[in-house]
């Protein structure tokens, strides 16, 4: 158990700190890129619209 | 009717299936009720039997009632939105929303005024305490989420929902958990879960009711003509999942019998303590936060006739959001038995959340950039402007009392209290109520509210009551505090205990009164809501009404 614990522990202290870092810098390159800044714009506006 | 039947016409697998699933359920049901060990649990298994039999005498009504050909998709190239079961839950948040606000007003009163129990074990505080949560959150709360995400979804998908019986079974359903919920606890039914009071059977059904849900808006979502999913769905989707996740994790239990309401939880001691506080504050991460901005980024926009602030600003709020919130429940454990580490690893998170909290909160409020003048003429808007402020400032006071050396004056003292009641009453109800008061006259086809008088009175009484409110938590939370940890100079303790609980009074009854304020505010909200439904002006030309078929198909 002690040493499950150490384990586990330490996969979390690191790459647990390595994956969230990564997820966190994707979701800022799929948000800011420039080349979705028309697809955004069209998006924001979708309540807008009237059918 | 029957003249227009086809001789074509046969039941769906959904309502051939529904039909034999509740007839199924009802004979269960009425073998349990007559096994059960105790009386309230053998009422509450004739209620689910009465529900069921309804429920297959609807169904098979209905089919007689309707005719041949199922309703169709899109209605000369507009889409055919199925908003019967978005009116239904409309309706019962309005209704439970006074139920849930009265108990309040009547358990705030019980603390001022303890004889207010009446001596009856059915009124009494533990018992009314669990009801007045519920019925807000559950009652109130999810059915808004239940309306809007329901509205949300068709209409920025510009597609019909997914499904027939589905989005009836999700609504009614859902509302029938309430009842056995409500009703369990005045019975003395609870498992002692806090916001998970509800025993096996009812969290069972609602497993069943809550998957429905899941299966419509994702369907629904797939069904979609608009190539990219508006973000409101994406906070919509993020809640429903969430909370199915984490309802069954801290519930997972196992009964004493199928004739025994009792069960028992597989976790123990701290470990059950984890689990339950990893539900609790994501039941407050994504039933009240995730899915309220939902709606706050569908009807601030719509409302205010303008794009929200920054769309991509919205993406990362709502990564950032989910992904943090899932580690910010052991701040609700502080200085107990829980290691250290997770503490500390629940309290760096809480402070993180302000981060994300904040993002959304700007995003909101900057939607108005060149529109404040509507704040001056449309208390509708002014309702969910103030609730997003107030958003902000729940979500900058919760990191703060999630602090060790906060928690060590806030935790267990009526601070809490005030800081739920500002996110509860101030951001979550306010939001609410704007999307109830856009969604009357857009749903029953009318030019406006019958009195926008009226709102703007809401507006101002309930401001009146949650300031009242909050304001005498915050004084009566730190004194109490301050009290709790006072030492004489040879090292005693300076006050008794009930000394703290008299020292409470006055702020007591200062809440209760705002929590009146704010009843009456809701009742307004009501009076207004059934006269814009029974005598609002129509929006004159209404091709979708003109319609046959659509007719037939409602």
């Amino acid at each position: 158990m002690p040493a499950a614990y150490k384990f586990f522990a330490e996969f979390a202290q690191t790459w647990g700190l390595v994956y969230f870092v990564a997820v966190f810098l994707t979701v800022l390159i799929y948000a800011l890129a420039p080349s979705r800044k028309d697809r955004f714009d069209a998006a924001s506006r979708m309540p807008l619209q009237e059918d | 009717m029957a003249q227009a039947a086809a001789p074509s016409k046969g039941m769906t697998f959904g309502e051939m299936g529904s039909a034999l699933a509740f007839a199924g359920l009802a004979l269960l049901s009425i073998i349990i009720a007559a096994k059960a060990y105790t009386p309230e649990y053998a009422f509450h298994a004739y209620l689910f039997a009465a529900a069921s039999v309804a429920a297959v005498f609807a169904i098979v009504n209905r089919f007689y009632e309707r005719p041949a050909e199922r309703p169709p998709l899109t209605f000369g190239g507009k889409p055919n939105y199925n908003m019967g079961p978005v009116k239904f839950a409309t309706i019962a948040s309005v209704f439970w929303g006074i139920a849930g606000f009265t108990i309040g007003l009547l358990i705030a009163l019980q603390l001022a005024f303890p004889a207010l129990n009446f001596d009856t074990a059915w009124l009494s505080f533990g018992r009314m305490r669990p009801l007045h949560t519920s019925a807000v959150i559950f009652a109130f709360g999810g059915n808004v989420l239940i309306a809007s995400s329901f509205y949300v979804v068709q209409r920025t998908c510009r597609a019909r929902m997914v499904g027939d019986i589905a989005p009836w079974f999700v609504v009614l359903g859902y509302n029938f958990f309430i009842v056995i919920a409500g009703t369990g606890y005045l019975l003395g039914i609870t498992q002692g879960k806090e916001y998970a009071e509800p025993e096996w059977y009812a969290d069972l059904f609602l497993t069943v009711v809550w998957v429905t849900y899941f299966l419509v808006f994702l369907g629904t979502v797939m069904r979609r003509k608009e190539p990219h999913i508006y973000v409101a769905n994406w906070f919509y989707l993020a809640f429903i999942l969430t909370i199915a996740v984490l309802h069954l994790g801290n519930n997972a239990a196992i009964p004493v019998s199928l004739f025994s309401p009792k069960s028992y939880i597989v976790w123990s001691g701290v470990q059950d303590a984890l689990v339950q506080w990893w539900y609790g504050h994501n039941a407050v991460g994504f039933f009240l936060t995730a899915g309220f901005l939902a709606i706050m980024y569908y009807f601030i926009p719509k409302r205010a006739e303008r794009p929200v602030y920054s769309y991509r600003l919205s993406i990362i709020h709502f990564w950032s959001l989910i992904f943090m919130y899932i580690w910010a429940g052991p701040h609700h454990l502080h200085y107990t038995a829980l290691p250290d580490w997770a503490q500390t690893l629940g309290m760096v998170f809480s402070v993180m959340l302000w981060m994300p909290s904040w993002g959304g909160m700007i995003n909101g409020l900057m939607t108005l950039s060149g529109a404040w003048d509507k704040l001056r003429t449309d208390p509708v808007l002014r309702l969910m402007v103030v609730s997003v402020a107030f958003y902000g400032m729940a979500t900058f006071e919760g990191p703060l009392m999630s602090v060790k050396a906060v928690n060590s004056l806030s935790h267990y003292t009526d601070w809490t209290i005030g800081h739920v009641h500002a996110g509860a009453l101030g951001w979550v109800a306010y939001i609410s109520f704007g999307a109830i008061y856009c969604l009357v006259p857009w749903l029953w086809n009318k030019k406006a509210l019958y009195s926008m008088k009226a709102v703007s009175w809401h507006f101002w009484i309930s401001t009146l009551g949650i300031v009242l409110y909050i304001s005498s938590m915050w004084v009566a939370g730190i004194l109490q505090g301050l009290m709790w940890r006072a030492y004489t100079s040879l090292g005693f303790l300076e006050y008794s205990f009930i000394e703290t609980v008299e020292a409470m009074n006055p702020f007591y009854v200062i809440r209760a009164l705002g929590g009146a304020f704010f009843v009456a505010g809701s009742l307004i909200m009501a009076w207004n809501v059934w006269k814009t439904i029974s005598v609002g002006e129509a929006v004159e030309e209404a091709p979708r009404a003109m319609q046959p078929a659509l007719i037939a198909a409602e």
